[in-house]
């Protein structure tokens, strides 16, 4: 297996409204933050994150492609999944041996429809779909299957706010509860509309360390996805978390922080079960989505804000995680070293 | 560059949608399945391991085989299994009032079913709980052609109204007339030396004739009480006291309400005295006393 580090990594500081920025201008910061930190101009591969239902517009990273300059030629792909799916994507073609460097991104902003609606387009069209459940209530169904207290929730939105407050990039939300939206969610057990985007740049071999003193490799990346249709799985529990876990090795070894990307608090109790995280690893020290979720980029900034850490010199193995889908149906598992 | 919005004449409204719907053929499965729903029918598909997939798929999703030919008639009935409340119904939701979304194992199925629950409150809804589907009259083959799930019949409600004369007892009639007269009357029992009030005719700790009477003052103690929340006609608000007095003199205490103090500064040992309503408005009744309020005394040691 070749060597990958995350060596560079960046983030708008998000925002709950749409401020106007088409996304070309949303996306440049964050890719020129990228190649200023890794001092690279071009790369290898290009690979980004977005859906188009989010601005309603098809084909949408097509238009975003103007914020890296595309020409002469580049080798791109995107996925339509958050930026963390264009990581494994760029990890595996880093793993062919015949590039070095690949410029990895996600975008999104949720604040231009509703996206309980849109996130109801993403279900089975025969069965879910025509119902109109929508992403909270599905999300409700599983609080509700798993039966956590009320404290237990409140302890998860309570820290994750506390700590999205110390977060300059992400939202400064109050420290209480809100009202029951879909029962058993409050307001703060659900992540933030929110818009923005995050860049990462992975490098390979020896080339990692010439770029930045302390490269975040990545020691482990799996993926696992589980029906999609909420009745025919145990929603309690994350099977596919935790068969991605165990592929990436997060158990080897200590994990010293874990970025989880729960868009609800209940999702954070049953990754943390899942993921068999010790009780002294750090959980979400950034805040988590449930501080800052601009959608498409959330799974990103989990690598991300795990890889900084190790970038910083603070940590030595970290795990991001990301997810998609209704009710935690695809996770994806990142183990990161210094 | 940019950060904040540009001006409202630049902000526009879009709206992307499929005018008529979208049209999606169902395979042989699905198909299966909204067909016998518009007939009214709930249909589960068999797996090569013999669980039965209600909605029906294609393909097991356990093993990714795909299902056998074999169907099984299921439900109406089926048992919940997890369930989130909707306060407030959006315009796609099936129901325009609160309402539940439901894992619904129907009857002889494996899988569990999602479909909206109208019963009334989250509390009606328990985990285990027992729904039947409400059809449309017009179906067409759809999921929607089960409007939503009701609970089962579990009880009825039989309304019961039956009426009595009653004739208050010498005793008692002896004792609303020292109430109307702003008096507590009370008695003693010659045999325990006990003074119990209201007045009785006989001990209730040896049984003997009680003959004397006892005057008591209408100061008294709380001995202990009860804050209550649901509204009661005969109290002035919610929510009011009901306290134990144990009034000067007896034995034993009287239950009545406390009023003149916020609920939360009741306590045990408070003194407490009598508001009668005035003279020419009382009547045989414990109305004349409107509750007791404190008297500012020194709590007592009980």
């Amino acid at each position: 297996m070749r060597e990958v580090a995350v060596v560079a990594f960046a983030q708008t500081e998000h925002t709950a409204h749409d401020t106007g920025l088409s996304e070309p201008e949303l996306i440049a910061p964050v890719i020129r933050a990228v190649k200023e930190k890794s001092g690279l101009s071009t790369f290898g591969f290009t690979c980004s994150g977005s859906c188009d239902y989010l601005a309603g517009a098809p084909f949408s990273f097509v238009s975003a492609l103007d914020a890296l300059g595309a020409w002469p030629p580049i080798s791109e792909s995107h996925v339509e999944m958050d930026g963390a799916w264009a990581l494994y994507e760029a990890w595996v073609r880093l793993q062919h041996g015949d590039v070095d460097t690949a410029l990895v991104y996600g975008f999104g902003k949720s604040s231009l429809g509703d996206l309980r609606t849109i996130m109801t387009l993403q279900l089975d069209p025969y069965y879910l779909e025509p119902l109109g459940l929508d992403q909270l209530s599905f999300a409700a169904l599983q609080a509700g299957a798993l039966g956590a207290p009320r404290a237990a929730l409140d302890a998860v939105a309570r820290r994750s706010r506390e700590d999205g407050r110390a977060n300059p990039y992400a939202f400064d939300l109050p420290l209480e509860g809100g009202r029951s939206v879909v029962e058993p969610l409050k307001e703060w057990d659900i992540a933030p509309i929110t818009d923005g985007a995050a860049a990462v740049v992975l490098a390979a071999g020896d080339l990692a360390r010439e770029i930045t003193a302390n490269p975040a490799y990545i020691r482990g990346i799996a993926h696992r996805i589980e029906p999609h249709y909420l009745g025919m799985r145990d929603l309690t529990r994350s099977a596919s978390a935790a068969d991605a876990a165990r592929a990436a090795g997060v158990g080897k070894a200590p994990v010293d922080l874990a970025e989880l990307h729960a868009c609800f608090s209940h999702e954070e109790l049953i990754l943390r079960e899942a993921l068999e995280l010790p009780e002294d690893t750090v959980i979400n020290p950034s805040g988590g989505a449930l501080a800052a979720n601009p959608v498409m980029a959330t799974g990103l900034i989990r690598i991300g804000e795990a890889a900084q850490r190790i970038l910083d010199g603070a940590a030595r193995r970290t795990v991001g995680h990301a997810a998609s889908g209704p009710c935690l149906q695809h996770n994806l598992v990142t183990v990161l070293e210094a | 560059m940019p950060s904040d919005p540009v001006s409202k004449e630049l902000t526009a409204d879009h709206v992307l949608e499929f005018p008529g719907g979208y049209t999606r053929t169902t395979g042989p499965v699905i198909g299966r399945f909204l067909t016998e729903l518009r007939d009214g029918r709930l249909m589960g598909v068999r797996t090569t391991e013999g669980r039965t997939l209600v909605p029906p798929l294609e393909y097991d999703p356990a093993t990714g085989e795909p299902v056998t030919d074999e169907w099984v008639e299921v439900g109406p009935a089926g048992t919940v299994t997890a369930t989130a409340w909707v306060h407030e119904p959006r315009e796609s939701h099936p129901l325009d009032r609160p309402f539940a979304w439901a894992l619904i194992r129907l009857d002889g199925a494996d899988t569990a079913l999602v479909h909206a629950v109208d019963a009334g409150s989250p509390k009606a809804l328990p985990q285990g709980a027992r729904v039947r589907p409400v059809w449309r009259a017009e179906r067409s083959g759809h999921i929607t052609d089960i409007s939503h799930f009701v609970p089962e019949v579990t009880k009825i409600v039989s309304p019961v109204s039956t009426r009595y004369r009653l004739t208050a007892s010498p005793s008692l009639t002896r004792f609303l007339e020292g109430v109307r007269d702003g008096i507590f009357i009370g008695c003693r029992c010659a045999t325990c030396e006990k003074v119990y009030v209201p007045y009785r005719l006989s001990c209730p700790e040896c049984g003997n004739p009680i003959s004397e009477e006892v005057a008591l003052p209408d100061t008294g103690t709380v001995t202990t009480f009860a804050i209550n929340n649901l509204p009661d006609p005969r109290a002035p608000e919610v929510p009011f006291v009901s306290a134990y007095i144990l009034l000067d003199g007896a034995d034993i205490p009287l239950i009545a309400l406390v009023g003149g103090v916020p609920a939360h500064e009741v306590r045990q040992g408070m003194r407490v005295r009598a508001e009668w309503v005035p003279p020419e408005e009382r009547t045989l009744s414990m109305t004349n006393i409107r509750w007791f309020t404190p008297t500012g005394e020194p709590d007592v040691e009980l």
